[in-house]
This record gives C-alpha cells, sequence and structure tokens, in this order.
C-alpha cells in the first residue's frame, strides 16, 4: 500500500467518527484536536477502526501517537514493515 | 517486606504444634503413635522429648474411644489435639463426631461447647490401596457444627493449627499426606491470617479453576500449561470447607465466567458438587459454559500406580476439561 | 389485558411522534422486548414493553404524534399463540411416531436459542435480540464473544436505518427545545447547593496504563470508566443522592443508573444510562459505554436508558474544563461533573512531586440532601479512587 493509498484510507475512517468534517481541509501535519471536535472517546474509536482497518495490531505504546493524518501514515508504516510477511 | 522462612510442610505442622503445647497448659496431643514412634508422618517427631508424656500422649488402636476422650477432656475444659492416622480410621469414630462433638452445643442450649482440633491426613496417590487413599473430607464438610479446613500450602499448615484451636467449636483439619514433604516459605506474617477465606494463588481472567488441599499443586501445574498456550487460569484455594467462602467463589466466577472445580474426592456428592451448586446459585448469569469438574473416578483407589494416576484427578486431565470450554 | 402506553422518556417530555410497530398484531411479546420506535426530542427512541403477553391490538397508527399516556396498544396476557397451539397438537400427534423431531420442533416455535447466561445478559443489557446471532461455542452455543461482536454489527445498520427520519437540523433544535426545558425546571425547581474538591488521580492512572497495557487496543479502558464507577460505589455510602425528588419527597433507587452526558455532535446532548454501574467489572462499562456513545450519536437509544438514570455524571477533560459546576437532571438530584486532568506540584510525604489532579464537583438537590452528606460522598469518590485495583 502507498501513502497515498494509506492516508485515503485514514481519512476515509476519519469520516466514520467525525462525519461533519470536510476530509478536504484537514491539514496533515496539525494535530487533529486542533481541527475537529473529537474527545476521547472519538479518539480511542478512530484507533480501533484504524487498527482493524489495517490489521495493524497496534501496540499499546504506540496508542497516544495517532495525533495527525501524516502522524497516522507514519505509525501504520512503521508498525506494518515490522511485522514478517506471508 | 514480609519475612520467609523456607521449611516443608511436615515442619511447619511441627512448629505449629509445638507453639500450641508452649503456649497454652490446656492443650495436648493425642492419638496413635503420636508419641514414641513420632508420628505416622513424623508430625510430631521430638516432642514427646520435648514435653513428656502426659502432653503427647500414645493411644490404643481405637478411634472411638480416643476421640471420645479427646471430645470428654474438651467439655472438660482443656484443648485437644487429636490426630488421626488416616480418614479412613476416622470412621470408626463417627459416631463420636457426628453425634457428640457436632451436637453438644446445640443439645446443651449452648451450655457447653467442645473445642477439639482433629488431624487427620487424607488423600491418595501413594499406593496404600483401597482402604488408606480417600478423600472424605466432603463427609465432615456436610455435618452442621464442625468446621473442616484443608491446609493446601506451608504457609496454611504452620498457621491454620493455631487458628482453629482458638475456635470454641470442633475443628477438622484435613492434611493431605502427598503435601508432608513439599518445602516452601512461610509466609511469617500473620497478622492478616484468616483460615476461613478462600486465596486466590494465581490470578487469570480466562477460567476459574476452584480447588483445595492436595489438589491445589495440580492446579498451579495445570494453569501454567494452560498460560502457555494464551489460556489464563485463576487458581482459587478453598482453605475452609465449611464454612465455605461462596463470595470469593462468585467473585472469580464473575470475573472469568468460567469454572471447573477440582476435588480428590468422588465425583458423586464431592464437595466439587457442593461449589457447583453455589455457583448456579449464585452466578448464573455470568456464565459463559457449562461448569465443569475433575475428581477422583468412582472406583476403590487402585493399588497399581498406573491405574491410581489413572484414577485421580491430575494436571492433564484439569488442562483438558478447561480446553473444552473454549 | 394490558395497556401498552406513550412512555414518558424524561422529565421535559410531552408527546411523542409514533415511527413505526416492531411487533404485529398476535406476536408474542415479553417484558423488555422492543414494541415501538418513538420519535422524540432526543431522537428515535426504541420503546420497550414491559408486560408478557400476545399483541391483540395496535391502536395507533404510524406517524402520528401523541401525548404522553395515550394508550397504544392492547397486550393479552393471557391467551397462547398460534405457533404454541400447533406445538402442542405436534406433540399429541407425533411424540411417539418421530420422537427425535420434538426437541427442534419446540425449540423453533418458542425461538429459544442456546446461549450462555452470560451472553443473554449482555444481549438483555444492549437490547441485542439472540434469535439473530450466530453462535459459535458448542452446540451452536451463543457466548459472550459473539454478543460482542454482533452488538457492533447491530449499531453500524441501527445508525442507517435513522436516517430515514427526518432532517438533522430539525432534530437539534428540537433537542435544544428539550434541554432548554429540562434546565428551565431544574434551575427553578431545584435548590441546588454544590461542593467541590480536588482528586489525587496519580496512582488510578498509574494502575489504569499497567491495566491498559495487558489489554488489546480495543478492550481498552478510558479513565473516564474509572470516574463512573468510583462514583458508583460511592453511592453504596451515601445513597440518598441516587434516586428522584417526586411529588415532594425523595425516592431512593436501590439500583445505581449512571446517566452519563454524552455530546452530539454539532450540539445537544443526551445522559442515558449505564444500568447496575457499581455492580459491573470496568471491561464491561467500558463496552456498555461506548456502545452508549455510538448509539446516543446515532440517535438509537432506548426508552429505559432515558427514563431510569438515577444520577448524572458529566465531564468535560477533553475541552480543557478544569472545573464543571453542573444543572441537575430533574428529577434527579445529584450531578457530578469531573474537570480536565491536570499535572501539578503537591506536597506529598513532606516533598514536592508532580502528581495529576481532577476537580470533582457535585451539584445536589438540597431537598433531598445536605452539604454535610454531599461531602461525604465526595470523600467516598476520592477514596475509592486511592484503590483502583479493588474498582
Amino acid at each position: 500500500m502507498t501513502r497515498n493509498q494509506m492516508k485515503a484510507k485514514v481519512l476515509e475512517v476519519l469520516g466514520e467518527i467525525a462525519p461533519e468534517v470536510d476530509l478536504q481541509a484537514i491539514e496533515p501535519d496539525t494535530d487533529f484536536r486542533e481541527q475537529m471536535d473529537i474527545d476521547s472517546m472519538d479518539y480511542l474509536n478512530f484507533v480501533i477502526k484504524l487498527d482493524e482497518e489495517f490489521k495493524a495490531n497496534i501496540p499499546e505504546r504506540a496508542y497516544t501517537r495517532f495525533v495527525s493524518l501524516n502522524a497516522c501514515v507514519d505509525q501504520l508504516e512503521s508498525i506494518l514493515s515490522q511485522r514478517p510477511r506471508g | 517486606m514480609t519475612e520467609k522462612t523456607r521449611t516443608t510442610y511436615r515442619d511447619a505442622v511441627r512448629s505449629a504444634l509445638r507453639e500450641a503445647l508452649s503456649g497454652d497448659d490446656r492443650v495436648f496431643l493425642m492419638g496413635e503413635d503420636v508419641g514414641r514412634y513420632g508420628g505416622a508422618y513424623a508430625c510430631s517427631h521430638g516432642l514427646l522429648a520435648e514435653f513428656g508424656e502426659k502432653r503427647i500422649r500414645d493411644t490404643p488402636l481405637s478411634e472411638s474411644a480416643f476421640v471420645g476422650a479427646g471430645i470428654g477432656a474438651a467439655l472438660g475444659g482443656m484443648r485437644p489435639i487429636v490426630e488421626i492416622m488416616t480418614v479412613n480410621f476416622s470412621l470408626l469414630a463417627l459416631d463420636q463426631i457426628v453425634n457428640n462433638a457436632a451436637t453438644l452445643r446445640h443439645m446443651s442450649g449452648g451450655q457447653f461447647s467442645v473445642p477439639i482440633v482433629v488431624r487427620v491426613a487424607t488423600g491418595g496417590g501413594r499406593q496404600l490401596g483401597a482402604q488408606h487413599s480417600h478423600s472424605l473430607e466432603n463427609w465432615y464438610a456436610h455435618i452442621p457444627g464442625i468446621k473442616v479446613l484443608t491446609p493446601g500450602t506451608v504457609t496454611d499448615a504452620r498457621w491454620m493449627l493455631g487458628e482453629a484451636l482458638k475456635d470454641p467449636d470442633p475443628v477438622f483439619i484435613f492434611e493431605h499426606a502427598l503435601l508432608y514433604p513439599v518445602e516452601d516459605d512461610i509466609e511469617e506474617d500473620r497478622t492478616a491470617f484468616d483460615p476461613w477465606k478462600a486465596k486466590v494463588r494465581r490470578s487469570g481472567r480466562d477460567v476459574s479453576l476452584i480447588t483445595y488441599g492436595g489438589s491445589l499443586h495440580k492446579c498451579l501445574n495445570a494453569a501454567a500449561e494452560l498460560s502457555a498456550d494464551g489460556i489464563e487460569a485463576e487458581v482459587v484455594d478453598l482453605r475452609s470447607l465449611r464454612p465455605l467462602d461462596t463470595g470469593s467463589i462468585l467473585g472469580s466466577v464473575s470475573r472469568t465466567h468460567r469454572a471447573v472445580v477440582v476435588d480428590e474426592g468422588w465425583r458423586t456428592g464431592s464437595i466439587a458438587a457442593e461449589v457447583m451448586a453455589q455457583i448456579m446459585e449464585g452466578a448464573f448469569d455470568e456464565l459463559d459454559v457449562p461448569v465443569r469438574r475433575v475428581c477422583s473416578e468412582e472406583v476403590p483407589m487402585p493399588y497399581a500406580k498406573h491405574l491410581e494416576d489413572a484414577a485421580l484427578p491430575q494436571p492433564e486431565k484439569i488442562v483438558a476439561a478447561v480446553k473444552e470450554m473454549f | 389485558m394490558a395497556e401498552f402506553r406513550m412512555p414518558s422518556l424524561g422529565a421535559d417530555m410531552t408527546a411523542g411522534t409514533l415511527i413505526g410497530w416492531m411487533k404485529g398484531v398476535g406476536e408474542r411479546v415479553s417484558r423488555g422486548d422492543i414494541i415501538a420506535e418513538v420519535d422524540t426530542d432526543k431522537g428515535v427512541i426504541e420503546v420497550e414493553v414491559f408486560t408478557d403477553g400476545v399483541i391483540d391490538k395496535l391502536l395507533i397508527e404510524p406517524g402520528s404524534k401523541v401525548p404522553v399516556g395515550t394508550v397504544l396498544a392492547i397486550i393479552d396476557e393471557e391467551s397462547p399463540t398460534d405457533e404454541d397451539k400447533q406445538s402442542s397438537n405436534s406433540q399429541g400427534t407425533s411424540a411417539v411416531s418421530e420422537p427425535t423431531r420434538l426437541p427442534r420442533e419446540r425449540a423453533v416455535s418458542t425461538g429459544r436459542r442456546l446461549a450462555s447466561p452470560a451472553a443473554r445478559k449482555l444481549a438483555e443489557s444492549l437490547g441485542i435480540d439472540l434469535t439473530k446471532i450466530e453462535g459459535t461455542g458448542p452446540k451452536g452455543r451463543i457466548q459472550l464473544g459473539d454478543v460482542q461482536s454482533a452488538a457492533k454489527i447491530l449499531n453500524a445498520t441501527s445508525s442507517e436505518a435513522v436516517a430515514r427520519i427526518d432532517s438533522k437540523t430539525d432534530r437539534s433544535a428540537r433537542m435544544r427545545a428539550a434541554i432548554a426545558s429540562a434546565m428551565t425546571r431544574s434551575k427553578r425547581e431545584i435548590p441546588h447547593y454544590y461542593l467541590h474538591t480536588t482528586i489525587d488521580l496519580t496512582r488510578a492512572l498509574e494502575w489504569l496504563d499497567a491495566e491498559n497495557t495487558g489489554r488489546a487496543i480495543k478492550d481498552r479502558i478510558l479513565y473516564n470508566v474509572l470516574l463512573i464507577k468510583a462514583v458508583a460505589i460511592a453511592l453504596r455510602d451515601v445513597p440518598e443522592l441516587n434516586g428522584s425528588w417526586e411529588d415532594g419527597r425523595l425516592n431512593i433507587n436501590e439500583s445505581v443508573n449512571i446517566g452519563v452526558a454524552i455530546s452530539v455532535r454539532q450540539g445537544g446532548l443526551a445522559a442515558p444510562a449505564l444500568f447496575e454501574a457499581d455492580k459491573k467489572s470496568l471491561g464491561q462499562l467500558m463496552l456498555e459505554l461506548r456502545d452508549l456513545v455510538e448509539r446516543t450519536r446515532a440517535s438509537a437509544l432506548r426508552s429505559s436508558e432515558l427514563s431510569e438514570p438515577t444520577i448524572t455524571v458529566t465531564s468535560l477533560g477533553d475541552q480543557n474544563v478544569e472545573t464543571v459546576f453542573g444543572v441537575i437532571y430533574p428529577p434527579q438530584v445529584a450531578l457530578v461533573g469531573f474537570g480536565k486532568i491536570i499535572e501539578r506540584p503537591m506536597i506529598v510525604d513532606g516533598t514536592v512531586q508532580p502528581r495529576q489532579l481532577i476537580n470533582a464537583t457535585l451539584s445536589a438537590d438540597h431537598r433531598a440532601s445536605d452539604g454535610h452528606r454531599g461531602g461525604s460522598f465526595l470523600s467516598a469518590i476520592v477514596r475509592v479512587l486511592q484503590e483502583p485495583e479493588k474498582l
């Protein structure tokens, strides 16, 4: 999966959590919480959905790191690349 | 930090006896071979020399007589500790136990109590054949008026006797004979020691293994094996069969939603059956699978080693019973 | 014959619109079944029935708006259903020749599925119909995990179903009006008193971190659940804060049903109940809270969740609020507010240490309780939160 495909998917998940948000206007390096109304429950649901969508098995220590669009992609890339293939 | 001393279960029982004899002149030990021979399981070895014949009394081979004498002494103000060599011999004293020890407080309208402590060796696994391998502690737990303790650890062996002697009513302590040589640390801090409450010996979220006495270590071994397969078993040591600590049983089942009761008694009418009934009455809504039990096969205990092993609960049987729940 | 009436789903509700019947004439219903969907100011609510029986008549057409208390349907508590009659006939005729068919036929006619008690309990609390779930346990038995996964799927579909009702702006305007009415009544009728304390959450948060380390992401517990459970347990010490003030007297509720204030996106809120929160594990409460949040935002709450909370908990920590001074939701008699967690220096054992602090506020009805008891309640919350492992 390319970074752009990952971005698209992360945005799709974000759209499910916060349907009112204009996904086109998201600043990729700015904290989501500064751009939209997201509380701790939304954030948890967001990470759970990312975990499911990407079958990533996100480790606990990474839980707090999915704060912006680029951060999400970086984290997912790093987690998925460390996983043995097949 | 709590202070710890490493010792055997047998030595822990002896220390408990010595402490009781030293601390209270009313306490004496009575039973078959407890004096000159030092006890069938060597629990009282050396005590005769230390405390003399009046305090460490060898008795004739008549359980009815010496249990009866113990009850009489208790009524007379003494604090007797009676040792019965194995649980099958205790059957000869059942009339004294059921009709006298258990009832006299009730029948005297509270005027008399029977502060006797009876220590009984119990359990199989030692190739002693069908007549010396029973686990009949559930029979005694059935009788109102008697309390039943089953120390499964060295620490419990060390401290339960003292607590039993404090009780104004008859207390039976069942010591699984396979435990005597077991070595472990004693928790020296007894300030919070309560023999009447069950204890979680290992925490786990997936299944509760509820057990006592000689089966405790089998459950801990089974739990370790299950953990390697990703199943986290909680091991609950009942410790007291009467009164039964129902709250702890239900608490554990409410956490794990699965329970296996492990008990060396025969399956039908076992303590395991009682625990299962308590779970049905108190935690029905918490169950995710039917409760199971691992008990002894319903046969007289075989003498042959491989058959005896097959008849008793074993870690493999416990592991198999748990795995069928998932 | 029993009458099924338009229920009151909160002090502010005067009327509701019947959206549709979930059961038809002749169908058997039992206590707790969802019988109808009603549109209220709080969104579309699934309404439960409180009697066992067979639906005899449906009196109101979907689409009608009727006042609270209007009889909507008649339920016959006696008569057996057609299916019951059939099954008793078949027992009479086929029992001898085909005895093996009996259990299967009976299973079909009662609609009873093999399900573990724990699964049944969870399904009931989430309002999930067991007949619609596949069991993966032995003999196809439905187990806890099956209900948990079904809960997720059902939530996703019910949020779609709600979209057909009416426009969002209309809903949000009506919710605004409902909140206005309830809050006006509260400030007009309830003599509030307020107590505030600061709680050291350091130990609780450390414990929670360790607890979460052992959990999968989807089973992660948020600290809000600790606060909810702590409030629930503290109410055992001061039960007079758990109930309602009605007809000039306090009714103390035996069950602790914590109404959790949940904001709706783009404005508005509801405070549906986490039932018997004092008796549930943190994991279970977390599961139910996630479900409640999802359903609140999808307008798919059930009637008992709105009518039966016994106290409200609100947490505005995510919004950078330090201290909440809440308005009680009538007829309840108390509300607990939590602010955000702030790291501040504090003197512990004679040394200055960085500690995680949170402000807790009690708003309570002075008719029902006094400041002394309110203080005991806050103390109990503080105490309970210092021993997180016991929660």
